[in-house]
């Protein structure tokens, strides 16, 4: 099977959509739950249900740090975590072009297979669909995801007031910059890779420490610049950031300076940003410098009452702008 | 230097400005010519550290912005064509022609490849030996020599299918037409630092020699950007304008003799048409007799139509430094960075894109 590639017949529901799933999804995912092959998955859950889903397009599929596989998995627990919830299961939903090679299919489903045991979540449910050559990109991955919401939290915008601290978990830029050099062919080191990570562990140990934290978010597309506007808007206060203070490594900086881009505004997969009160914050930052993905957990800023629905910049050398809110695709720029 | 020291050291450069400027009976104004310059005081947040006494304008310093509406007629045309394949920068994407776009084309199926350096566009060729494929050749002084580059390199390979449509422009008679124009009023230039790689500083020696005016080459720093400000005002201060370096490590007066070598080898001085500025004598690049073959207008003659586009866009006014983007009345109305009327809008070291992006000239926080 190792040289063949998927055909249009394998999405067709007979014999070769059962090896499909025999030979490749169910060595890696398989679970009592899944193992069923029904048409759907039962589960208990206890009290508020969180629920989100997610679609996967990326180009390059495979990169320095991840694939396709492994963002679809903690794209959607990171989802989950971000409500205040324990993710629990996933469903998974394929699109596969005609053509595209068993092998790396293999490879990304074994990736989705170790991001799932590091967050602690099940594949239960999933659906495989091939479309003709020309008519997706390789692989598009959909993924669902349910999980418990910790009794005791209650994440949102709107509990967000003046005087907050705005904590981040680490170096930002990292994911956009790793894909980015890769489609304009600029070589960076090895240390810079794609943040992708799956972050429940690491929302636990925060809301063990603070149950009252406002907000959580992971700042994907439109980087901290997008999550943080929204969240300005969402709850009518200001926020002001330092500049000195937002970690971003020198690489991502220079990608950046080439390309034209600013940090602020790349994607993350395995950086969060959290709203705590102050009383709070020693011991969250506490809880997160003692996670793996919180180590670099550092305080960005601070909510205000002024400029409302707006977020500024503290700049290095003491000015001070408006962070927009981004506006669609980034486009490198002529010197 | 930490951030600390950097922070309190700009404060002493502000307060040597202000010393310098206290007894002037209206602001001096300083005109940056570079998009990397406008953007970077935008984001280190420079007006609002800088005394009322010093206004900063942005002159035509950002190469999309400046490229005319019929080049970009000729590239779409160009794209339309089924034998061809349009290599560019991702920018150029959005500006609009007369009545369309590239990006319009590519929708409509036109071949067109974001590269980031002209040699990229010699691959496409390679791989693509029954189409023709165009690189858009638009730039100052710092991207010519790459696009010459690439000609020489296309020649080396015995490339046939590899084009340029060459819309470069040189800095320096930009700034000799605006010092003509009674309406700009500028009292010093913050000089370009990467153009100033190639062209070296004499380029500029006319500027204080015929106009009486100062002009500092400086880098992208937020500190050297200030220094270079501090430098201005000292030369107007002291009433001796010459031409400063605050950029000497990578600046030297002679510029890049092997980049303009390149340069002259494939390219000669022609007039050119500015986007909202008009025609500048000597100020654009034309690829020479010899290396004709790979200039496509001269491969691929275009008649197009002359079409005028009537708007009320000041994008000329504006890349004058005459008006700020808020005095048009399309700003932030009819033209924003999504749906941009001007081409100020369009790139992202655009003076309307980068005004509207970081919340006008002088933004205070919570006002």
């Amino acid at each position: 099977m190792e040289n063949e590639r998927i055909t249009l017949a394998h999405g067709a529901g007979g014999k070769l959509s059962q090896e499909l799933i025999e030979q490749v999804i169910l060595p890696a995912f398989g679970n009592p739950l899944l193992n069923e092959l029904h048409d759907g998955a039962t589960v208990n859950m206890g009290g508020r249900v969180a629920f989100t889903t997610d679609s996967y397009v990326v180009k390059p599929l495979f990169f320095a740090g991840g694939n396709i596989g492994k963002l679809a998995v903690c794209g959607t627990v990171n989802d989950l975590a971000m409500t205040g919830a324990v993710p629990r299961y996933l469903s998974m939903g394929l699109i596969l072009e005609e053509g595209f090679p068993f092998a790396e299919l293999r490879q990304i489903v074994h990736t989705m297979k170790l991001a799932a045991d590091e967050a602690g979540v099940y594949i239960v449910t999933g659906d495989t669909k091939v479309v003709g050559k020309g008519a997706a990109d390789g692989i598009f991955i959909n993924t669902a995801g349910i999980g418990d919401v910790i009794p005791g939290t209650h994440i949102s915008p709107k509990r967000v007031e003046a005087g907050m601290d705005v904590i981040l978990s680490g170096y930002i830029g990292d994911h956009a910059a790793t894909i980015m050099a890769g489609r304009h062919g600029l070589e960076l080191p090895a240390s810079i890779q794609s943040d992708c990570a799956p972050l429940a562990g690491l929302t636990q140990a925060m809301l063990r420490a603070a149950p009252g934290i406002a907000v959580l978010r992971d700042p994907t597309r439109g980087g901290i610049a997008a999550t943080l506007n929204e969240i300005a808007e969402q709850s009518h206060t200001g926020i002001l950031l330092d500049e000195e203070s937002i970690p971003v490594h020198p690489e991502v900086r220079g990608v950046c300076d080439i390309l034209g881009f600013d940090p602020l505004y790349l994607a993350n997969e395995g950086k969060l940003l959290a709203f705590t009160a102050p009383q709070d914050t020693a011991a969250v930052l506490a809880a997160m410098h003692a996670h793996r993905y919180g180590q670099d957990a550092c305080v960005i800023g601070r909510v205000t009452a002024e400029a409302r629905g707006q977020v500024g910049l503290q700049t290095s050398i003491g000015g001070i702008r408006v962070v927009d809110m981004p506006l669609g695709n980034l486009v490198p720029r002529i010197c | 230097m930490d951030k600390k020291e950097e922070r309190a050291l700009a404060q002493r450069i502000v307060a040597e400005i202000v010393r310098l400027m206290a007894d002037r009976a209206q602001p001096v104004r300083f005109m940056e010519v570079c998009g990397t310059h406008t953007v970077s005081i935008f984001r280190a947040g420079l007006r609002q550290i800088l005394p009322e006494s010093v206004e900063l304008v942005s002159g035509p310093g950002c190469p999309v912005c400046v490229t005319p509406d019929d080049y970009m007629d000729k590239a779409i045309a160009y794209a339309k064509r089924e034998d061809c394949i349009i290599a560019t920068f991702g920018d150029m994407l959005k500006v609009p022609g007369t009545s369309s776009s590239l990006g319009e084309a590519q929708a409509e199926g036109a071949d067109i490849r974001i590269v980031y350096s002209p040699l990229d566009s010699l691959k496409i060729a390679v791989e693509n030996p029954d189409k023709k494929v165009v690189f858009l050749a638009v730039g100052f002084e710092t991207t010519a020599p790459t696009a010459a580059a690439a000609v020489l390199a296309a020649q080396a390979q015995g490339l046939e299918n590899f084009y340029v449509l060459s819309a470069h422009k040189l800095v320096s008679p930009a700034l000799r037409m605006l010092l003509a124009d009674p309406q700009v009023r500028v009292d010093g230039f913050i000089l370009p630092g990467h153009v100033s790689v190639v062209t070296g500083t004499d380029v500029f020696a006319f500027l204080p020699r015929e106009f009486h005016m100062p002009g500092v080459v400086t880098g992208f720093e937020p500190l050297q950007i200030l220094r270079s400000i501090y430098r201005l005002a000292r030369q107007v201060a002291e009433d001796k304008p010459r031409i400063e370096n605050e950029y000497g490590s990578v600046v030297r007066r002679e510029g890049n003799p092997a980049a303009r070598s390149v340069l002259d080898r494939v390219y000669e001085t022609v007039d050119a048409c500015w986007r909202g500025i008009g025609r500048i004598p000597a100020s654009g690049l034309q690829v020479k007799q010899a290396y004709r073959r790979f200039d496509i207008e001269a491969v691929l003659p275009l008649e197009l139509p002359a079409q005028e586009k009537k708007t009320a866009c000041r994008c000329g006014e504006v890349l004058r430094g005459i008006i700020n983007p808020r005095e048009c009345p399309l700003f932030g109305k009819a033209c924003v960075p999504t749906h941009a009327v001007g081409p100020c809008m369009v790139s992202v070291e655009g003076v309307c894109a980068a005004w509207y992006k970081y919340g006008g000239g002088r933004f205070i926080y919570g006002k």
